[in-house]
């Protein structure tokens, strides 16, 4: 068609377009029903995996984490508590810019590489909405700057938080332990479900040993959270149970005492009840402030402790192996008269130095009293520490007898008392020497076991245990730190049997005659510890020790004065009281203390002020003795 | 197709009131679609402000004056439009230059235009102006319109495009560049140009991609990959389709949606206010309220069928799809089909430009449909 007419031209015009206008109006419709497609792809298909996502958005699981248990001694004194601290904590999805942020909180409060290299850590593995810590134990002038300045750090918080505080401090460091960071190797033996939320656990001492009383159970909350991880309110709570107080047999006033008695020198004082098996004091020197491990302590301050010249870390109470000395002649002379070995009335004559009988080189053993004692019997051979009795007493018994009698009081063994890692010490035998060392026992070895040096080791713990097995009149009881659990959750208190066996002797004065002994060396004309007998409101009875450091060469003279300090001798004391009913059995080991003796006040005053505080009546009958007399 | 296909669309049925509504230039059906939709709306915006009185409000505000310019501009003559056209083309032009000149940025982009009383955003009236020149230049062309007149239609969409999209503001682009194209392709574009050009389009996706801006790039990728950084930019995405997924069939209710009630859920009162709505209200509810688009949409092309003359026709047809290209856009992107471009969901997002520009444009969707019977009386 060459022409058209404008009328035509008009409704050709219209009829495209109408056309086009219902194409339009088709895909229009189509494109709605793709997008109804996608919806209900969204909505029905996959809507159990979208409302889960929705709910794990709004529901958030919390962990709510139980209060420590809090630590007496026995007579209520706080020695372990949970203080609050303030911390700085972050939320870091309600972090802009976190380099900007870490920058201004620096110009704020202290914050140290190892703070922020721990804070960037927890960082890449942390929850959403988890608050990481970034400083611990903010002071109240950080606390104030960061409350100025809060609105410029958006997801950053100062926080109060129970943490955990030693007021003791040093004095019970090696008793109590401390608590620490739970690290991942706490991790493989805690049941972790128990411990979500908890970031302390108990790392040594009472704190690790009774963790599982200390701890509690973990409490739960389910809550609802904005985007903000704000709550906004709580769907369901399990609450935590706290953990159960502890209550010590320790009495801290008494633990003081010793720490203060025991003056500069490093070395342990351990006080047991007899009968309870109650340690009442538990003191290793030098100790350490357990508070520096509970916020994680630095490098450089605990190389310093570890490696220090005392070694402040090192429990020496427990783990702490010494050569008894002479303390051990108490034990070895009850074993003599016990095995028949020697008469009580029986009498050797000292002259200073004994000789192996049979032993042709005639190597002199010598006595520490290079005159010697005259005749010596039972009594005396204790009293004044006579080493040629017991010489001879050994060379009558042979090792494996004095071996089999001191195990029965627990030498050589493990006490058994509430604390991890305790030591062994070592009572040799001619069977242990060929097994460790696969050599033959020789005799003169057996003379040098007989007063306690040698091959002999024990710990303060041990001795302590001996000590008060021997009050006991061989009652040997396990010595226990705990004296009661006070129950959270129904207030009731637990307590537990104390575990005891007996050792039975032939004759029952055989105890007396050792007592009698023992008496004399703190009350006797010529007792080893006469000098602190001397007015004395109980009777004590008690044994002085003193161990080599290193051996001497013969004839040889040992002077103290010309080395150094570090390799003088230690000093150690045993004792009980009073005589006629004892109430505590002290060992004191004072490392370079040079004399045993020079330890017996610690025991004095150890048993005296136990006495004033709870036996008196025990005081005043013996001062009512006195005065009849 | 004939004027009088369905009962239910004819005006011709006169009665008092439709005739008052006549000599208004008011559309009554067209009217009532838009109310409901604003009413809708408006429970959608409270329960997705949180209860906020004091935001409903406002919107109701500005809804109401985004009405009386509807009504304003219905008043004026189809005829008027025609011959204001090139010049409001060439004062588009002048203003979207200025702006990238001297403009006011934002939001790192050049959108603004301060003129000391107001901001004026050039760009959200070459929504309107454009597809205005267009049928202008085209409804004095013969169908179909010869390949000269094609390449200066394309020339005049592409102009305003291309500024806009330098500012940069991809949505309005995209908008614009739509609503010139309806009128093309409403003027008798030939289906083989057309399928051709589409074709065109894709090959030039890998060009379009060098010009883009970084996080324009970024959006396209968080599309096609939400999890590869579902804090960051596709956060949006994932939590919009959480939210939408977790509303199931029937909703979790009004006010119950808990991703947009507890904050999850980004730019709820905005472009992303279709997510709270399909939380609460689940398939069936997105059902009703695309209905109620789709009832606006056709009533739209409906009028442009019915229009005297092919300025009207061309004008009527592009306004009615480009408010369909906004609410494709819109659920599009908040369902994760479509990358994040800002794209309001029509007379329903919080925020006031682009909704008088659209009421704008239903106001020359009104003229157009009286203005075929006043000149037929």
């Amino acid at each position: 068609m060459p022409y058209r007419s404008h009328v035509s031209d008009h409704s050709y015009e219209t009829g495209i377009f109408r056309f086009r206008a219902i194409v339009a109006a088709l895909i229009c419709l189509l494109l709605i029903g793709v997008l109804l497609t996608r919806l209900a792809w969204l909505q029905i298909v996959d809507h159990d995996h979208f409302a889960d996502l929705s709910e794990n958005n709004r529901i958030r699981l919390m962990e709510l984490p139980p209060t420590r248990g809090l630590i007496y001694d026995r007579n209520g004194v706080i020695l372990a508590e949970n203080k609050p601290t303030f911390h700085l904590e972050v939320i870091p999805e309600q972090v802009e810019d976190m380099d900007a942020t870490l920058k201004g909180l620096a110009e704020l409060v202290t914050l140290t590489e190892s703070d922020i290299k721990r804070f960037k850590e927890q960082l890449k593995v942390h929850r959403s909405f988890q608050r990481i810590s970034l400083r611990t134990r903010l002071n109240e002038e950080e606390v104030a700057k960061l409350a100025v300045n809060h609105y410029r750090f958006p997801g950053v918080d100062v926080n109060a938080r129970l943490t955990r505080f030693y007021p003791q401090g040093e004095s019970t460091a090696h008793v109590i332990g401390y608590v620490g960071r739970i690290n991942a190797k706490d991790l493989t033996v805690i049941d972790e479900g128990n411990y979500r939320g908890t970031n302390y656990i108990g790392k040594t001492g009472l704190e690790k040993y009774y963790e599982a009383e200390l701890h509690g159970k973990v409490g739960q909350q389910k809550v609802e959270v904005n985007a903000q991880g704000r709550i906004l309110r709580v769907i369901e709570k399990v609450p935590p149970v706290p953990g159960n107080d502890l209550v010590l047999n320790l009495d801290i006033e008494l633990q003081h005492i010793a720490e203060e008695a025991l003056g500069e020198f490093a070395g342990a004082v351990i006080a047991i009840e007899p009968h309870t098996g109650a340690v009442v004091v538990f003191v290793s020197k030098p100790g350490y402030d357990p508070n520096m491990f509970v916020h994680g302590i630095s490098h450089k301050k605990y190389n310093e402790l570890q490696h220090g010249i005392d070694k402040p870390l090192f429990n020496r109470a427990l783990f702490g192996q010494y050569p008894p000395g002479s303390t051990f002649k108490p034990f070895i002379a009850l074993a003599g008269i016990e095995k028949r070995r020697f008469g009580i009335r029986e009498s050797i004559l000292c002259r200073g130095h004994y000789l192996l009988p049979g032993d042709e080189t005639k190597r002199k053993y010598r006595d520490w009293k290079k005159t010697g004692h005259g005749m010596v019997d039972f009594t005396k051979s204790i009293e004044q520490s006579c080493d040629v009795y017991f010489y001879e007493l050994a060379y009558r018994m042979g090792i494996d007898q004095m071996h089999d009698f001191l195990a029965q009081f627990g030498f050589g063994e493990r006490t058994g008392i509430d604390l991890l890692g305790e030591r062994r010490g070592l009572v040799p035998s001619t069977e242990w020497k060929k097994r460790i060392h696969g050599k033959i026992w020789y005799p003169g070895e057996t003379l040098i076991a007989g007063i306690g040096q040698g091959y002999m080791l024990t710990t303060p713990l041990q001795l302590a245990e001996a000590t008060a097995t021997l009050a006991g009149r061989g009652e040997r009881v396990v010595p226990r730190l705990l004296r009661e659990v006070h129950m959270a959750e129904d207030g009731s208190i637990k307590t537990r049997e104390p575990s005891k066996t007996q050792i039975e002797l032939r004759r029952e004065r055989h105890w007396d005659a050792v007592f009698h002994a023992m008496e004399k060396v703190v009350h006797g004309t010529w007792g080893t510890a006469r000098a602190t007998g001397w007015g004395m409101k109980f009777k004590m009875a008690g044994k002085t020790g003193t161990a080599q450091v290193f051996g001497i060469a013969q004839d040889e003279e040992y002077d103290a004065e010309t080395i150094a300090r570090k390799l003088r001798d230690h000093g150690l004391f045993i004792g009980f009281g009073p005589v006629e009913d004892p109430v505590l059995a002290v060992a004191v080991v004072a490392e370079n203390g040079e004399h045993g003796s020079a330890m017996a006040p610690i025991a004095k005053k150890l048993i005296q002020r136990y006495m004033e505080k709870y036996t008196p009546e025990k005081l005043k009958s013996k001062r009512k003795k006195h005065a009849r007399k | 197709m004939p004027a009088n296909n369905s009962q239910f669309f004819d005006t011709d049925y006169q009665s008092r009131t439709s005739r008052i509504l006549q000599s208004l230039h008011i559309d009554p059906v067209l009217l009532a679609g838009l109310l409901l939709l604003m009413a809708a709306g408006l429970g959608i915006l409270y329960s997705a402000s949180d209860g906020s009185m004091e935001i409903v409000q406002r919107q109701v505000v500005r809804l109401s004056i985004a009405l009386l310019v509807m009504f304003f501009v219905a008043q004026i003559p189809q005829h008027q439009l025609y011959l204001w056209a090139p010049w409001f083309f060439a004062l588009g032009i002048i203003l979207l230059v200025l702006v990238l000149v001297v403009g006011d940025v934002g939001k790192g982009a050049q959108r603004w235009l301060n003129l000391y009383v107001v901001r004026f955003q050039p760009s959200e009236m070459m929504k309107l102006v454009t597809p205005l020149m267009l049928a202008w230049y085209l409804s004095e062309k013969h169908y179909p319109p010869k390949l000269s007149a094609l390449l200066i239609s394309l020339g005049l969409v592409v102009l305003p495009t291309l500024l806009i999209a330098k500012q940069p503001d991809l949505g309005t682009a995209l908008l614009v560049a739509a609503a010139g194209f309806f009128v093309i392709f409403f003027g008798g574009l030939r289906w083989r140009i057309l399928f051709g050009a589409l074709f065109a389009m894709l090959a030039m996706i890998p060009v379009l991609w060098q010009f883009m801006h970084d996080y324009q790039k970024q959006r396209v990728l968080t599309l096609l990959d939400p999890e590869s950084d579902p804090l960051g930019s596709g956060y949006h995405i994932i939590q919009s389709m959480i939210a939408i997924g977790s509303g199931g069939l029937y909703g979790k209710g009004w006010f119950n949606g808990t991703q947009s009630q507890l904050d999850f859920l980004p730019e709820r009162t905005t472009d992303f206010i279709f997510a709270v709505f399909a939380e609460e209200f689940g398939l069936m509810g997105e059902i009703v309220l695309l209905s109620i688009y789709a009832f606006i949409i056709i009533r739209g092309l409906y009028i442009a069928a019915r229009a005297k003359d092919s300025f009207g026709r061309l004008l009527a047809g592009s306004l009615s799809m480009t408010f369909f290209v906004y609410l494709f856009v819109n659920v599009g992107m908040v369902s994760g089909i479509l990358p994040v471009v800002g794209v309001p969901l029509p007379l329903v997002s919080y925020g006031g430009t682009s909704m008088v520009t659209l009421m704008a444009g239903f106001g020359i969707l009104m003229s157009i449909s009286t203005n075929r019977r006043l000149i037929a009386k």
